[in-house]
């Protein structure tokens, strides 16, 4: 039994305990304070709108492991969906078929690794600062796709593709499968793979990590290409669920895709994190923002509970420092 | 012990303790030291690893309180401690490794940065600033643009800067903690004169410094520790290297040099007439399978150039290297590490291991292709070639998957081999292998690298402490200024004869 | 000179790329080289600036501040709603409620920061949230148009006709950003909290063992950004006629990548005052000319961000490896 917990630890990490002592407190106090807090439609809701948020978080997930980060996600997100758009739209529009939706995913996803790729190559071989870097890709992605789309919506989306973004399998809707099936990809990345050990390794040193034989370069690439790529398919989630895109959608996201990786334990430094915590982290923020829109609250208020309840973390966590520190103190 | 009565009727001590005792968690880091500085000398505080000279200068600049009893008596004032305001009220600074200094800023704002510390803002008087730096550096016999920013200068310079910066604080005694330890041979001749200089103008000195040959040049005196405890304290004249070294270990030196007979067997590397202008030049060696070879000689000799070079981190102008028999040329050090070479850097805390990483992990990261399956990492793989590397090097850990940083330094340098054992290496090039390691951990860390050899692995090992290769390797090289200029049997040779040659 | 050139070699890289840009407009465009236009650019950019050298200095001192422009916001609404209670109330009276009450909430920050150890990036990004979410929730996205007289009345400063008709002015937020750049120089240049705080971004570890006082180096930076802030905003009402909650979100990712293209670093220590406004001109003079020349507003935000990550990876390229004779003996520290 103890070695099967162990395990668990092992697999999870100790960064769960917050996150989810968060989630145990959201659920008591809505659950008391909303009577209708846990019902089905509050769980359908937060199904609903993570993906959107989960996706982008978990592109910004793996450049703050190595120490770094990348404001681009929102705006990549909206090429990527930018991108798709016109293949549907130069294949008949709503009259589009599946293999062009295909043609313009696949190609979708090209562009968001692609954006990703330029970042990655940028930081791997100046050393330029991770933030500039992915802040003047941000800026440069939001002016060319505000010339491409002369700051308009690009609509005209097939039948089949809005019906994907609402439809459910086993009562689960199909953005949340997408979005569960890609934290377990990067669940098995970080904790199974190479690549995601080798991550973690850079976040922590990375003259050390390259003196072990490691190409660090590489890995910097790769982690940058993975989260263009992953934001890609939150862009092409957008598309689905608003029928359409226009750039800037989702802007107000990138800020918090930064707050769901910090409250779900991922070191700031880089280095160490989870993806579980940072999983459940994002339910409770979703579940926080259900419920506060349950009590007749809106979406801004739920804003600034996030940051409150951040910071409450943080204070948390400086006390059981200290906590920590005063024992080992007297003892 | 002996030799107090030194110059003693000449001039009353500046500085002088006794019974200091200090127990951090039940261990003695000073046990009754007593210890004494003369006006204007230069005086000299030797010590391995961890025989308590940081903990003493700790009590002297009173970040530490020395259990009761002990009694400090400093410029004519008696104390039972010391706290840092009186420490530097009464002219005591130390120059720590480190340098505390401000790279972005000015030299003149550097040294005199006390005139910026005030309670309430004021304007800042730059020309004040610079009056008092140029003063500072003059005293020093040095001239320097102060108004350029610090990261211009290389190291030594800086090392200046910081001593001009004590100066300004009116010093009567300064505390230099391993000065030269990233110096080279000219810089440290240089950091020398003005240690002179400051003895000349009657600012007492303390060296703190484990090169013996600094030590014989510069002070008038020696106060040697071990184990926390005073050994004694000698006058520099009439001491050699190896007595301060028996000193300090307190061991005769019963090792003798090694015997092994390797004629028959194979040459594992082979390289000729290696260059890298500026770094090392027309370097050719041979190492045996089974062979510890040495190479020493002074900072800035090249050796680490040489290593990183064999290692594939950097490329030869010229030369060729054999390694088992094939011509190799390596484009990055993971072409090394997969022709079978492995490279322990000097720099165990920023290079070598990665700190705040899990035990485990470290060890892994090198060879993680060896415990994938199917391409995934398996965990069980891991855990049983970490639990074999930790039983065969007798690594002391509590749990693997504990961060680096909380074991002590011979455990960690045990992690960094068992790390590049872990690749299956044919030839291991081990840099300053015990540097920051205890005293009592550098003969285990010498036991299992002669397990190694004696295994078939053939090593390099790199020491600019001559002892060390003296009765650990098979050869000693001596490298001085990028080029081999000797070669020695340490069997055929006295110890002395090799530090007479590095040395001189 | 070559020393100068040494120790300022991202302002005048700056100020070359400047220069070159500039002499291309002038022969590309009539409208560019003209004393209308350079006001215009005063008058347009002292908004950034002030942002920009009041978040300069949390730069060097080693932190970064995310929360600065919906701080602005926050600012602004309440001066204009303060104003409201008190009744008309003067420039003055304006200023020194906007700064209060922007070094108020500059303090929140440092607070957060120095007592509870959490790592600025953090604690800003948090509060970012806070200021934004409370505000818009509180206000319900409502927009304040009534604003006094005196704030939205033009104040021109110096005005003259030019030969082809056109009016070159100097407007009231080109004396206020002069006030706050001149204040800012002053601050980190000529007294010595400045040097302190510049020493503490360089080696807070150093500094602790000076003496100098952490808390008070956070409390100090971050109140001075607020205090730039809550100016900044003020202006920015008084520029744009009208106070829109949302109107500077998303402002201080602007002002930061301008900000380090002047040459402050992340990580602290280093960083200019003249490197700052240099680094805000460029990206507006670019902006301007590229109006000018009638080129599509879609397009030159592309165009401004495409030489964004040009100069930050050129200068990451150091400038040492272009101009092989500046080169000295360097040792990483």
């Amino acid at each position: 039994m103890t070695v099967l917990i162990d395990r668990a630890r092992n697999a999870l990490g100790p960064e769960l305990a917050g996150p989810l002592a968060a989630f145990a407190v959201v659920m008591v106090v809505f659950g008391i304070a909303a009577p209708n807090f846990l019902s089905r439609a509050t769980f359908g809701s937060v199904a609903f709108q993570l993906p959107e948020l989960g996706l982008l978080t978990l592109a910004m997930l793996l450049p703050i492991l190595t120490g770094g980060l990348n404001l681009a996600i929102t705006f990549t997100a909206n090429m990527a969906g930018l991108t798709l758009a016109w293949v549907l739209q130069s294949q008949g529009g709503v009259d589009a078929g599946i293999g062009a939706f295909v043609l313009g995913s696949v190609l979708a996803v090209a562009v968001g690794a692609l954006s990703g790729l330029i970042m990655g190559l940028v930081i791997a071989y100046t050393k330029a600062h991770p933030i500039l870097v992915s802040l003047s890709m941000m800026i440069f992605l939001r002016g060319l796709g505000e010339f491409l789309t002369r700051g308009g919506d690009v609509s005209g989306i097939p039948g089949f593709l809005a019906r994907i973004g609402y439809s459910s399998i086993f009562g689960i809707p199909v953005p949340l499968l997408i979005f569960i099936a890609s934290v377990l990809i990067w669940h098995i990345l970080l904790t199974r793979m190479k690549l995601g050990f080798n991550t973690y390794m850079i976040g922590s040193n990375i003259e050390a990590t390259r003196y072990s034989g490691i190409n660090t370069r590489k890995v910097q690439v790769l982690v940058y290409t993975l989260s263009g790529a992953m934001c890609a398919v939150a862009g092409i989630i957008m598309l689905a669920r608003f029928n359409s895109v226009r750039v800037g959608h989702g802007e107000s996201y990138l800020l918090i895709t930064v707050l769901a990786c910090f409250l779900g334990g991922v070191n700031p430094f880089g280095g160490f994190g989870r993806v579980i915590p940072v999983f459940v982290a994002l339910v409770v923020l979703q579940l926080l923002s259900s419920g506060l829109n349950l009590m007749g609250a809106n979406q801004h208020l739920a804003t600034a509970v996030w940051g409150i309840l951040m910071i409450t973390v943080m204070i948390l966590r400086w006390l059981a420092g200290r906590l920590k520190f005063l024992n080992t103190n007297r003892g | 012990m002996a030799d107090q009565a030194l110059d003693g009727a000449a001039s009353r001590p500046l500085l002088s303790l006794r019974n200091v005792n200090m127990t951090f968690g039940g261990v003695k880091a000073l046990k009754n030291v007593s210890f004494e500085v003369l006006p204007g000398e230069v005086h000299c505080l030797a010590g391995e690893n961890g025989s308590g000279k940081s903990t003493l200068i700790k009590v002297i600049t009173g970040v530490y309180r020395p259990e009761a009893g002990a009694v400090i008596d400093y410029d004519g004032q008696s104390y039972s401690h010391m706290s840092p305001v009186t420490a530097q009220a009464g002219g005591i600074q130390v120059i720590w490794q480190d340098l505390a200094l401000f790279p972005e800023m000015t030299v003149a704002e550097n040294i005199a940065f006390q005139t910026v510390i005030a309670r309430w803002p004021r304007l800042v008087n730059y020309a004040e600033m610079r009056r008092v730096a140029t003063n500072a550096l003059q005293r020093l016999g040095v001239t320097l643009d102060v108004d350029l920013a610090l990261h211009h200068f290389p190291i030594a310079q800086r090392q200046i800067v910081a001593i001009a910066r004590a100066l300004v604080g009116q010093a009567k005694l300064v505390f230099m903690d391993e000065p030269t330890a990233s110096l080279t041979q000219s810089e440290t001749d240089y950091l020398l004169d003005i240690v002179r200089n400051l003895s000349a103008s009657g600012v007492a000195v303390v060296f703190v410094s484990h090169r013996l040959a600094e030590v014989l040049e510069i002070s008038s005196r020696v106060t040697v520790l071990r184990d926390g405890a005073l050994v004694g304290v000698y006058p520099t004249k009439g001491l050699t290297q190896s007595r301060i070294t028996e000193l300090m270990t307190g061991k005769t030196f019963g090792y003798s040099a090694l015997h092994r007979d390797l004629g028959t067997s194979p040459v594992m590397l082979e390289v000729k007439g290696l260059s890298r202008p500026g770094e090392f030049q027309d370097v050719s060696l041979t190492v045996r399978r089974g062979e510890t070879l040495g190479i020493t000689g002074l900072l800035g000799a090249g050796r680490t150039e040489l290593a990183l070079t064999l290692f594939g981190m950097r490329k030869p102008k010229s030369g060729s290297v054999v390694l088992d028999g094939n011509p190799v040329r390596f484009g990055s050090n993971r072409d090394a590490i997969a022709a079978g070479v492995a490279y322990l850097s000097e720099d165990r805390l920023s290079l070598g291991l990665i700190q705040p990483q899990a035990i485990a992990d470290n060890m892994v990261v090198a060879s993680l292709d060896k415990i994938l399956s199917r391409g995934f990492i398996s965990s069980d793989r891991k855990r049983s070639l970490v639990n074999r590397w930790i039983r065969d090097l007798g690594v002391k850990i509590g749990k693997q998957d504990d961060a680096i940083s909380t074991l002590s330094g011979g455990n960690q340098q045990r992690v960094a081999i068992a790390k590049w054992l872990a690749t299956d290496p044919k030839l291991l090039i081990l840099d300053a292998p015990t540097v920051g390691v205890d005293v009592g951990a550098r003969a285990g860390i010498f036991d299992i690298v002669s397990k190694l050899a004696d295994s078939g692995l053939a090593i390099i090992l790199i020491s600019d402490e001559v002892p060390e290769v003296y009765f650990n390797a098979d050869r000693v090289l001596h490298m001085a200024q990028g080029r081999i200029v000797g070669e020695y049997a340490p069997c055929a040779t006295t110890l002395q004869a090799i530090e007479e040659a590095v040395y001189a | 000179m070559r020393r100068f050139v040494r120790s300022h070699a991202t302002e005048l890289a700056l100020l070359a790329v400047i220069a070159v840009i500039c002499v291309f407009l002038s022969f590309a465009t009539d409208r560019f080289f003209t004393l209308g236009n350079a006001f215009d650019l005063l008058n347009t950019s002292s908004v950034n600036i002030i942002f920009a050298v009041g978040l300069l200095v949390v730069l060097i001192a080693g932190g970064i501040d995310i929360s600065f422009a919906v701080a602005a916001s926050v600012v602004q609404y309440l001066t204009a709603t303060v104003l409201g209670w008190v009744g008309g109330g003067n420039w003055i009276v304006g200023l020194i409620i906007a700064g209060a009450l922007g070094v108020a909430l500059g303090c929140i920050n440092a607070f957060l920061i120095h007592g509870f150890r959490i790592i600025s990036i953090v604690a800003t990004i948090s509060t970012f949230n806070i200021f934004f979410g409370l505000l818009m929730f509180f206000t319900g996205g409502v927009s304040i148009y009534n604003l006094p007289d005196w704030l939205t009345t033009r104040v021109v400063l110096f005005e003259r006709e030019m030969a082809d008709g056109t009016w070159a002015e100097i407007t009231l937020p080109v004396l206020i950003m002069a006030i706050c750049v001149f204040a800012t120089w002053a601050l980190i240049t000529r007294t010595t909290t400045g040097r302190q705080l510049y020493a503490f971004g360089d080696n807070p570890e150093g500094a602790r063992r000076f003496g100098i006082n952490i808390g008070a180096m956070q409390f100090i930076a971050f109140g001075w950004l607020g205090m730039m802030a809550g100016i900044a905003g003020l202006v920015q009402g008084h520029y744009a006629q009208e106070v829109v909650p949302n109107a500077l979100y998303g402002r201080e990712l602007d002002v930061l990548a301008a900000a380090v293209l002047g040459g402050a670093r992340l990580g602290g220590g280093k960083g200019s005052v003249l490197g700052c406004i240099l680094g805000v001109l460029l990206v507006s003079i670019t902006q301007n000319g590229l109006n000018l020349m009638g080129v599509s507003p879609f397009a030159f935000k592309m165009i401004v961000g495409a030489i964004i990550l040009a100069a930050i990876t050129l200068s990451n390229t150091s400038i040492e490896r272009l101009l092989p004779f500046l080169k000295s003996r360097r040792v990483p520290s």
